[in-house]
């Protein structure tokens, strides 16, 4: 099966092992391509693309742009805060209007959960979910699965994995959640009460509230970051105790009687959720996950962008 | 679907021993040259060359497995996108005289992708093709090769297969045609 089995990439969930699978292997090859002294193929000359970005963001947005003129496409960048959506216009409208520009994918980011999938709905053309509010966020697990599938192997079986810090605002957590599961790995989330959603073990996923527990089960820790801006109410008394408890320094991480793999979506808040020596450490992938960002983007834009029609 | 064998398995290795000594003729101790076999076929024919050139010349010769799935010119005008296979050419090309290989030349259009994606590893000095079979009359494209190990006159409705010991059991070139 050469093709993907759905028509956007909204969610994680959508998506089957089959997917996932062709996506990393599609990966593996763009990766080769970056890695050569002219890093541009031409597959996608005749596609334009709208990166719609409704909410800041730094290394998506690059990566996506990288992604793209690395596969040749046009680009076209659009920020909510330089735009007419200040002025009162609604998405359909804005959308439509770019649309109206002939693009035929859009990658979008979005603070209102549900955003990418109600857009794709509604206008004829790909669309790339690249963080819709506390949701999804898609092209982050994938690359975050594709590194640990680097250091781990291809086989996930058995791999266990978890997930520390804001899992209730975090749409990286729900889509690794699926993506690792889908896989085949074991999934533990890890993090205050406050801050796991109540009903979070239906997804099938181990909760643990003692972090040094939570490592010593683990192969693999995933350190999110607390989103205050996500946060209306006060969470947990101060950062500083947040530190405290969750909060991962080397100290801890030499006393684990294994060599795990220390990921992080970024951006990090250094001596928050992770101090500065273990995020520079040999056992952090976190340079390696923003590079692998780019090759999986390519990928997953290239599998969409092979099913568009021109006739 | 009529199958007639067009070059049997003795035939096969005398057609790569010529197409070894040629490659020798022109490029002597392959001191500038670098082989290129283009995926997924094209590396057979390398693999078989390489090593008849090796064991003749006693010492190794730059080889590199090239895909250009990413640079057709049919992207999105397939049922199904094709699925990459993996380039491997772990040195540049500049100012290299570049051979490239593959088992049948048909269109031309692999080809004509071949030398774009080359254009990443460099500006070689020169680039020949050597085609194992030349369906010389299914030309889409001004492209012809340097070396060729056979010309066969085809309908553009059958098919050309290059079979190898290692895979399909036994080396032998056999043409398909559609029976009607």
């Amino acid at each position: 099966m050469n093709n993907l089995s759905v028509d956007h990439l909204i969610g994680i969930k959508g998506l089957s092992k089959e997917d996932i699978e062709l996506i990393f292997t599609t990966a593996d090859r763009f990766k080769q391509v970056i890695n050569r002294p002219i890093k541009k193929v031409p597959s996608l000359r005749d596609i334009t693309i709208a990166n719609l970005f409704f909410e800041n963001s730094t290394r998506t947005r690059l990566s996506f742009e990288l992604a793209e003129k690395r596969l040749s496409a046009d680009v076209v960048n659009f920020s909510a805060a330089s735009s007419s959506v200040k002025k009162g216009e609604t998405l359909i409208d804005t959308v439509n209007n770019i649309l109206a520009m002939k693009v035929d994918l859009v990658v979008m980011r979005h603070p209102n959960p549900g955003a990418a999938k109600f857009l794709s709905e509604r206008i004829d053309a790909k669309v790339i979910n690249a963080g819709d509010g506390t949701h999804e966020h898609p092209t982050q697990a994938l690359l975050d699965a594709y590194s640990i599938r680097e250091k781990l192997g291809e086989d996930f079986t058995g791999k266990k994995v978890v997930i520390v810090g804001d899992i209730k605002h975090s749409r990286v957590a729900l889509s690794n959640i699926f993506c690792l599961q889908k896989l085949g790995a074991e999934v533990m989330v890890c993090g205050p009460t406050t801050l796991i959603p109540k009903h979070i073990y239906e997804l099938g996923v181990k909760v643990e509230h003692d972090l040094r527990k939570a490592l010593e089960w683990c192969d693999v820790a995933n350190m999110l970051r607390i989103q205050l801006e996500r946060q209306d109410i006060q969470f947990f008394p101060s950062l500083r105790e947040y530190t405290m408890q969750f909060g991962l320094d080397k100290k801890l991480l030499d006393s684990l009687d294994k060599k795990i793999i220390v990921m992080h979506p970024g951006p990090i808040n250094r001596g928050v959720e992770i101090s500065s020596d273990v995020a520079d450490s040999d056992q952090s992938i976190i340079l390696d996950q923003v590079e692998n960002g780019v090759a999986v983007r390519m990928a997953s834009i290239y599998l969409l962008a092979s099913q568009i029609n021109r006739e | 679907m009529d199958k007639r064998t067009i070059l049997n398995s003795k035939h096969f290795e005398i057609t790569l021993n010529r197409l070894a000594s040629q490659l020798k003729e022109n490029h002597q101790s392959f001191e500038n040259t670098v082989l290129i076999g283009l995926q997924p076929r094209g590396i057979h024919v390398l693999t078989r060359l390489q090593r008849i050139l090796e064991n003749d010349l006693k010492h190794e010769i730059k080889c590199g497995q090239l895909d250009i799935t990413f640079y057709r010119d049919d992207f999105r005008r397939r049922e199904q996108p094709i699925i990459p296979s993996v380039t491997n050419i772990d040195f540049t090309i500049e100012n290299k005289n570049v051979v490239l290989i593959d088992d049948v030349l048909f269109s031309g259009r692999t080809i004509r992708a071949g030398l774009d994606a080359l254009l990443a590893f460099g500006r070689p000095n020169r680039v020949e093709l050597l085609a194992f079979i030349d369906r010389r009359f299914e030309r889409h494209l001004p492209i012809q090769p340097d070396y060729t190990g056979k010309i066969v006159d085809t309908l553009s409705s059958q098919r050309v297969s290059v079979e190898w010991k290692e895979l399909e059991g036994e080396d032998k070139v056999v043409l398909f045609t559609e029976e009607k």
